[in-house]
């Protein structure tokens, strides 16, 4: 560890932390349907799609009709995406000429990409036309990310109304989200992109003859426009199969930079967001608190882990920390704080193959996934998954006290309760429950890259990926075969809508009840007692589900490792 | 519940018309005009001819160049193209190893690396990444000491002192973006073609 390395991580978190404030402000704006400087330019395209679409942006919706409406939404984009694979060979802008997809591959993708997860079992630059790329999946980055925004804005308006039905309307949410927060932003940062290097071209892919004569071909493509909003909206699914970590698609330590602010960004503003709309600012940076302080911890111990490098490389005289699967224009430490950050939000992008991190620095992406991807989180998804936590804690507190639990001025009942629990426990059924069928079927067994602990691992990983809708991967796993396109589909889905239903009901019962003043029985809920609290629930929640399963995959490895046992 | 079927119909296809193809389209048509280099693949050209990209590392197996990270990409096999095979800088399959800390075929390949690079210059440490696949496979760079470590080697086969090719690998050598961000690093392929440039004496 270096100290230009922590400073790299210091100047991080401090950019973040200073961009939470104006961002939160601009989107608090946006969703409450306020004048922004863009309205001059875009307030007649956002009028036009409503006349066109049938939308009354006055009228509000129900929770109920707010997730059927959102679902709906899913159904047409998953057609659309699953056409555009299965017919990419007859359609034009495929100068490749790649061939359809595979129905089971077509159906795994589409649903990763609905959900926000971007799982790839596709490899980009050999398996999909610029056309499947720019209509297909940038376009699901986009809406998917809206989605994820526009619900966490939805179950926001169920802490700040009072004795209301409506939580607001889906598709006044989504449309705005898009015109105003994700399009305007991915404008500007595809140009910077392009000017570090990244190629933005319907060129097809380039024939070079190398210095020592032999041929390459180069893949090249509309990469830029599409990595912008896979950045921003944390979605992470790349052009190319390397992800991030491929040159084209991460030029400099500069673009690499600000690809890890902009999967932040979002999620930390959308903490501001909260405090506005709930009228205590103070309220939004505790949650961004207890947010920090899982993901410095996090940080500390994967850059530790990746700079000490391991017993079997150090015993051949080999220092310098772990470059396997690793970049030298990233290095030691923008590898490992990138990895943090993909995995604590829910974006999935990687600039180095986690497949091959040590133990324990492997060990935290997956631990930032088990516990829900709530620190910053997906767009939107981090934000609700964290109020659902939140919702436990004071649950727990109020238990503790004895007196009945309140949060933001809302009391919090068994309903509330039981709808956070609902979509917590959706976590490991679906995570150990595939796992363990996974690793005693022989067939999943043979997709394994590694033996020992670390194959045992990889699984693990995919189905924490897969629910969490991270879409990261121990890439070694063989994902494409019909067993993992099916069960990891599954996964996706189940991760993403389940979670949302049970948040959506909880959005709605609280709109409904009355705000109350906060009494001298209030637990404070902006201090550090409360920080405290809600960190120490999530980690025994995640701590205790997911103890077992950690401790004979990375753990075992970091044992054997020590002793410079292989496998 | 049926009056949100039209907006999810209309809107949908509306909005995946704007972020679908417009957005992309126009940044195309933006980006090919404010930087057409980058936006074409930063293609580096000689004799008319593409030679690669800047940013896009390539083999380089003979002595007298300097060489790469190792990279494990794949290819079809151009005898059989049923069959995958190993494929170093494919830039058409980008991919790492995704060997684990404890993988024994990772540790023997490294192990072999390591006692090749050993024997071609005894005197100095071998640097990690000069053992060690990257993360695309398409690493362009090295770092500036694996760079010095090949010095030995490159001049003697060009019969340069070693000065000279010490002092093209540190005009070559690219420190941190505004000396914090990244790691110091050296393009190969910039590396090898001021070498070829600079010409044996």
């Amino acid at each position: 560890m270096t100290a230009i390395g922590w400073f790299q991580i210091i100047l991080f978190c401090a950019i973040i932390v200073a961009l939470a404030k104006p961002l939160g402000w601009y989107m608090t704006r946006i969703f409450n349907g306020e004048r922004t400087f863009l309205s001059p330019v875009l307030r007649p395209v956002e009028a036009g799609l409503y006349w066109i679409g049938g939308v009354d942006e006055k009228r509000e919706q129900h929770w109920l009709t707010y997730a059927v409406a959102m679902l709906l939404f899913h159904v047409g984009g998953f057609l659309i995406l699953y056409a555009l694979m299965r017919l990419q060979a007859v359609l034009p802008l495929n100068p490749q000429e790649m061939s359809a997809v595979a129905p089971d591959l077509a159906f795994n993708t589409a649903i990763s990409f609905i959900t926000n997860t971007n799982w790839q079992n596709y490899g980009g630059e050999s398996t999909l036309s610029y056309l499947v790329q720019m209509l297909g999946l940038t376009h699901q980055n986009f809406l998917s990310a809206a989605t994820g925004i526009a619900l966490a804005v939805a179950m926001i308006r169920g802490f700040s109304r009072s004795s209301m039905r409506t939580i607001g309307n889906f598709w006044v949410d989504v449309t705005r989200c898009t015109l105003y927060v994700l399009l305007p932003i991915c404008v500007v940062y595809t140009l910077f992109l392009v000017w570090q290097g990244m190629p933005q071209t319907l060129q097809p892919y380039v024939d070079a003859t190398t210095l020592e004569g032999a041929k390459q071909t180069i893949a090249v493509g509309p990469v830029a426009s599409q990595v912008a909003i896979k950045m921003l909206g944390t979605n992470g699914g790349g052009f190319f199969n390397a992800n991030a970590a491929h040159p084209f698609e991460n030029p400099t330590a500069l673009s690499n930079f600000i690809q890890m602010l902009s999967i932040f960004a979002i999620g930390a503003a959308l903490t501001n967001v909260f405090g506005r709309m709930v009228g205590d600012q103070r309220q939004g940076w505790a949650i961004l608190a207890v947010m920090g302080v899982l993901f410095f911890a996090g940080v500390a111990v994967t850059y530790w882990a990746e700079a000490g490098g391991t017993t079997a490389l150090s015993s051949l005289g080999l220092t310098g920390g772990n470059m396997e699967g690793k970049e030298v224009r990233f290095g030691i430490v923008a590898s490992s704080l990138f990895a943090v950050i993909t995995t604590a939000a829910s974006c999935g992008a990687v600039n180095a193959m986690h497949d091959s991190f040590t133990a324990l620095g492997g060990m935290i992406p997956l631990i930032n996934i088990q516990l829900g991807e709530i620190i910053i989180g997906g767009v939107g998804a981090g934000l609700y998954g964290m109020l659902l936590f939140v919702v436990l804690a004071i649950f727990v507190a109020g238990l503790m006290v004895g007196r009945t639990p309140e949060y933001a001025g809302k009391k919090i009942e068994a309903r509330e309760v039981k709808m956070a629990m609902l979509a917590i426990l959706i976590l490991p059924l679906m995570i150990l429950g595939w796992t363990a069928v996974a690793v005693v079927y022989p067939p999943a067994v043979a997709s394994m890259a590694n033996s020992g602990p670390h194959g045992f691992t990889e699984v693990l990983y995919a189905f924490s990926s897969a629910t969490g809708n991270n879409g990261s991967a121990f890439g070694g796993l063989t994902g494409n075969t019909f067993f993992y396109n099916l069960t990891l589909a599954s996964s996706m889905f189940v991760g993403r809508f389940l979670m949302i239903i049970p948040a959506m009901a909880l959005a709605g019962s609280l709109a409904a009840k009355k705000s109350i003043a906060p009494s001298a029985g209030t637990l404070p809920t902006t201090g550090g007692l409360f920080v405290g609290l809600v960190v120490g629930v999530i980690l025994i929640i995640g701590g205790l589900t997911f103890f077992p399963a950690l401790a004979l995959g990375p753990i075992v490895e970091h044992l054997a490792g020590n002793a410079n046992t292989l496998f | 519940m049926l009056r949100e079927l039209r907006p999810a119909i209309l809107v949908l296809v509306l909005l995946t018309l704007i972020t679908g193809l417009a957005y992309p389209l126009a940044m195309t048509a933006i980006a090919g005009m404010i930087f057409p280099k980058q936006a074409q693949g930063s293609l580096i050209e000689k004799g008319g001819k593409v030679i690669g990209s800047a940013l896009i590392g390539q083999e380089f197996k003979q002595d007298k160049y300097f060489h790469g990270r190792p990279s494990a990409t794949s290819g079809p096999d151009p005898a059989d193209s049923t069959k995958i095979v190993s494929a170093p800088y494919n830039a058409a399959n980008s991919s790492g190893s995704n060997l684990g800390p404890t993988s024994k075929a990772l540790n023997d390949r490294i192990r072999e690396d390591v006692e090749k690079l050993k024997a071609e210059n005894p005197k100095a440490t071998v640097p990690v990444d000069l053992v060690t696949t990257s993360g695309s496979g398409l690493d362009p760079d090295i770092s500036p000491e694996a760079a010095l470590f090949q010095v030995p080697r490159v001049a003697k086969v060009r019969n340069m002192p070693e000065d000279r090719i010490r002092a093209l690998v540190t005009e070559n050598t690219k420190d941190r973006f505004v000396g914090l961000l990244g790691e110091p690093r050296v393009n190969v392929l910039a590396l090898n073609l001021a070498l070829d440039a600079a010409g044996p004496k």
